[in-house]
């Protein structure tokens, strides 16, 4: 087998060790999101929600439970995103030539990216679940030894095959581009509504249809979907709304991102076929 | 293998409406050391990315050491080495680590990168900065290093695409005692660049290139020649009188007198001619005090065969020259 891809991985696991900054502000920056955001939303929402009855029979989930597995999942789409950024540059730069020149087929170029950015957010989402259970968020709870291996494993594939889909996607609009104004552009431009027309931190059940049909088609809902399954379960309530999820569901979820990845990988061999570095 | 190590036939390429290479054909001999001299635009970079593989073939034929580019280019690659126009290192990769990745990238074995990371450090004189990252290199330093990433897979033949360009006179002159090793080893050399100097003191033989065309190949010697413009300087007592006498010689083209001396150009190779001028004067009792034989200079090549001097000669020129020709 043909291993090149895990040259483009070595080298960019150097990079990301060896820029100090870089490593800290990706580590950190979870972590205040929950500190920052998760306790004073939580604060807010448990306050608005502490008058409505409670479903009978339901175990309930407070509101930093419920937005951690949304900032995984958050945290999950901006690494990912960013993840092919680095082409970009080495395109600039002319380090691509290098790479393209060699007999390394393309296609592991963008595999080694990949495989090195779903390193990154597996780091992140365990430093996430790590700090969340230490602030306080209800993961895991009640779950055997067993099941809590079980269920980090599902988060993490979960949260690998929704980082591959986005680090293609990304890798091939890095390929794609001159210049990095243009791909910091066309990056917020997607994670607006993917972010927010999602069930990552707030229920889709209020939306607007328009929004809803988003939100049912986002990956990143299916994403989030996934991760709660496994970190709270099938049945709970939150913010006063009843949550369940059949292990058909979850699977469809999931069969859905392992489409949107294939799709996006697609994407990206085509427009690495296409670009040319001189 | 026998056969050229490099041979191109009618090699055309375009970007849209812009001929970048119009037909040219040309082929290297294994061991050789061959140039492609040109001003900015001439097509240079283009028919070496064609080459290397970067760019697509678009019209005619080229194979490298026996590999057709277009039919076989992943051979090709594992053929070559290069050294591209602009640095092409990593900032915050190591030495060590460059080397390392290239290694990887062509599929070498761990033992043998290992082996080849430490001759090559040592040929390019950089083990002292093994695991320094290239950030903090000399330029010279780095294109050391990212020659010894062009022979890291003991290539058959090194592409050196304008190799010591913005390199001070001293770092240029390493380089090419570097370059001229890297040959002597036996590994083949194209490079291209536009420094007069640079082709004539390197190269077995030289394309002198511009438009997109190959006007003239030979070697430094015969391109010189081929102007049949030797120019001789002599100093005798009597200057007027060996004017006269050598206005009546056939071999001599133009007179022209100086303070102290007398230069003429030739028709034909200087080397040959001188003899019998000084004997010609010696037979009228006139006793040359000084003679100077000069070889025309690649310069005076260039201004010949393109009927302009290189647009933007940059170590040569001003500043403005080479800004106002920068095509990058």
């Amino acid at each position: 087998m043909n291993t090149g891809f895990l040259t483009v991985y070595w080298r960019d696991m150097i990079r990301f060790f060896r820029f100090r900054t870089m490593l800290i502000s990706s580590l950190v920056q979870p972590a205040l999101w929950m500190a920052f955001f998760g306790i004073a939303m939580s604060a807010n929402f448990d306050r608005l929600t502490s008058v409505i009855p409670p479903i009978p029979g339901v175990p309930s989930v407070d509101y930093l439970t419920f937005m951690s597995a949304g900032v995984i999942a958050m945290t999950t789409l901006f690494t990912s995103l960013f993840g092919g950024v680095v082409l970009l540059f080495d395109k600039n730069w002319g380090l691509m030539r290098e790479i393209f020149a060699s007999p390394l087929p393309r296609n592991h170029i963008i595999f080694g990216i990949a495989l090195s950015g779903m390193t990154k957010t597996f780091i992140q989402a365990i430093i996430i679940m790590v700090f969340g259970i230490f602030l306080g968020a209800a993961f895991f709870a009640g779950f055997s030894a067993g099941q809590t291996i079980i269920s980090i494993a599902g988060i993490l594939l979960f949260t690998g095959t929704f980082s591959l889909g986005f680090l293609f996607l990304s890798a091939a609009i890095s390929i794609s581009l001159e210049s990095p104004e243009g791909l910091q552009g066309i990056i917020t431009l997607l994670t607006m509504p993917i972010f927010f027309a999602s069930n990552a931190l707030y229920p889709v059940d209020a939306f607007p249809p328009l929004l809803q049909a988003i939100s049912v088609i986002n990956p990143l809902s299916h994403l989030v979907n996934g991760i709660r399954y496994f970190a709270i379960g099938g049945n709970f309530q939150a913010i006063g709304i009843h949550y369940t999820a059949t292990p058909l569901e979850i699977v469809i979820s999931f069969l859905l991102l392992v489409a949107f990845a294939l799709l996006m990988f697609a994407f990206a061999v085509w427009r690495f076929r296409k670009a040319s570095v001189t | 293998m026998a056969g050229p190590i490099i041979d191109v036939e009618d090699l055309y390429h375009r970007f849209g409406e812009v001929v970048a290479v119009d037909g040219i054909s040309f082929s290297v001999e294994e061991g050789e050391i061959f140039s492609f001299l040109g001003p900015n635009g001439a097509g240079k970079s283009t028919a070496i990315n064609v080459l290397i593989t970067l760019l697509a073939i678009q019209q005619g034929k080229a194979t490298i050491a026996g590999f057709d580019v277009k039919e076989k280019p992943q051979q090709v690659r594992n053929s070559i080495g290069i050294v591209f126009q602009d640095v092409t290192l990593d900032r915050d990769m190591t030495c060590r680590e460059i080397l390392e990745f290239h290694g990887r990238l062509y599929r070498m074995p761990a033992a043998e990168r290992k082996k080849r990371i430490d001759e090559l450090l040592s040929l390019v004189e950089l083990d002292a900065k093994r695991n320094v990252r290239t950030k903090h290199l000399s330029g010279g330093m780095k294109r050391r290093l990212e020659i010894a990433r062009g022979l890291m897979t003991r290539p058959r033949v090194l592409f050196l695409d304008e190799p010591t360009i913005g390199l001070d006179p001293q770092t240029r002159m390493r380089m090419w005692e570097y370059i001229k090793t890297v040959n002597d080893e036996g590994t083949s050399i194209f490079l291209t660049t536009h420094y007069m100097d640079e082709a004539d003191h390197l190269s077995d033989r030289i394309s002198i290139i511009d438009h997109g065309r190959i006007v003239v190949t030979g070697t430094s010697y015969e391109l010189k020649n081929t102007l049949g413009e030797d120019l001789i300087y002599l100093e005798t007592a009597d200057l007027p009188r060996t004017r006269a006498i050598l206005s009546r010689m056939d071999t001599v083209r133009e007179i022209r007198e100086k303070s102290r001396g007398i230069v003429i150009t030739l028709d034909g190779d200087g080397t040959k001619i001188l003899p019998g001028i000084i004997e010609g004067l010696a037979g009228n009792d006139i006793r040359v005090s000084a003679v100077n034989l000069k070889k025309p200079s690649m310069d005076d090549v260039f201004l010949h065969f393109t009927g302009r001097e290189l647009r933007d000669a940059g170590a040569h020129k001003p500043a403005t020259a080479a800004i106002s020709a920068g095509r990058r």
